[in-house]
């Protein structure tokens, strides 16, 4: 058993800090938005997490790639860390874009363009780990996944350029504007602050959780090997 | 400036999402450590079975090395044959 190594650990204590500061500056420093109000503090998570999701589905998609080139299981193991650190990311993004849909569009939820993607996206790595679940043979699992994970990798591109490619109310606050877009507002400098804080915040947690989750994995095949041999 | 509209008070739903923010992070946290602590469980109790299993082997090679010949049993039974022709 490998013990958790030293950086790891500090990058946990440093995930926690910028947290903590991102929090503050998301909730305490940045100002209120005029028309919104409070509710549109949930935009830096928001963002944060969403960025950070999408990133990852795409990261397992190239994880996939290599696997399915080099057959190295520590690519299988690196995609589901991925998949899985992305899919919590991402059910945050979407918990906050419903809470903060509710005040701004008054409702929960509507079948918009960027929100349908945005659930097929999820529930398509919810079935990758149904998939997994399925099959016992490791290579086959790990064969099968790194398939699975290469076609639903385009589903993220198709979620972030969904608003700028479709009609849709959902609003573009970064690199563009949609007219039609309800509840968009302009960023203060202190907003921006608040804003690249958090998603640089959210950055260094994926990493952390990646990380961690990677360990996981290969603890969980030193712990497969060992039954089998002790079985034998 | 006097017929705009006052900022709505919103900061019930600013307060929910950071709280299930929070709640999802954490719980994942907290499944990242139960599963990397079953884990490490397993993993002590199999390299102790393992461990014992390795003792048990090297206990009946000596075993086997002690009686090369024959096996222990054979020879008992060649005993109780040879008394049982003598009576």
């Amino acid at each position: 058993m490998q013990p958790k190594p030293v950086a790891l650990k500090v990058l946990d204590i440093i995930s926690i800090i910028l947290l903590g500061v991102a929090t503050y500056l998301a909730l305490v420093f940045a100002p209120t938005e005029l028309v919104m109000g409070d509710v549109q503090r949930v935009f830096y998570f928001h963002i944060g997490t969403a960025w950070t999701a999408l990133l990852g589905f795409i990261l397992a998609a190239v994880f996939s790639m290599i696997y399915l080139i080099t057959k190295d299981l520590k690519w299988d193991r690196r995609q589901v860390a991925a998949i899985e650190v992305s899919l919590v990311f991402f059910l945050i993004t979407i918990a906050l874009g419903s809470i903060w849909a509710r005040p701004v569009w008054n409702t929960w939820w509507t079948w918009d363009p960027r929100l349908t993607t945005a659930a097929i996206t999820e529930l398509i790595y919810v079935a990758y780990f149904m998939l997994r679940q399925g099959i016992d043979d490791p290579d086959r699992r790990a064969r099968f996944g790194a398939v699975y994970a290469l076609i639903g990798g385009l589903s993220a591109p198709i979620t972030f350029f969904a608003i700028r490619l479709f009609r849709t109310i959902h609003p573009v606050v970064i690199s563009g504007s949609n007219p039609e877009g309800q509840g968009s507002f302009s960023m203060t400098p202190d907003m921006r602050v608040a804003f690249f804080f958090a998603l640089f915040t959210f950055t260094v947690i994926f990493i952390d959780l990646f990380w961690n989750r990677i360990l996981l994995g290969s603890l969980q095949d030193q712990v497969e090997q060992l039954k089998l041999k002790v079985t034998m | 400036m006097f017929f705009q509209e006052p900022t709505p008070d919103t900061s019930g739903y600013m307060i929910a999402g950071y709280t299930i923010a929070f709640i999802v992070m954490g719980l994942y946290v907290l499944s990242l450590y139960l599963r990397n602590r079953n884990l490490r469980q397993d993993m002590s109790m199999l390299e102790e079975l393992e461990d014992s299993a390795t003792k048990v082997e090297a206990r009946s090679e000596r075993q086997v090395k002690k009686s090369p010949a024959e096996p222990a049993g054979r020879k008992s039974a060649q005993t109780v044959t040879k008394r049982a022709k003598k009576k």
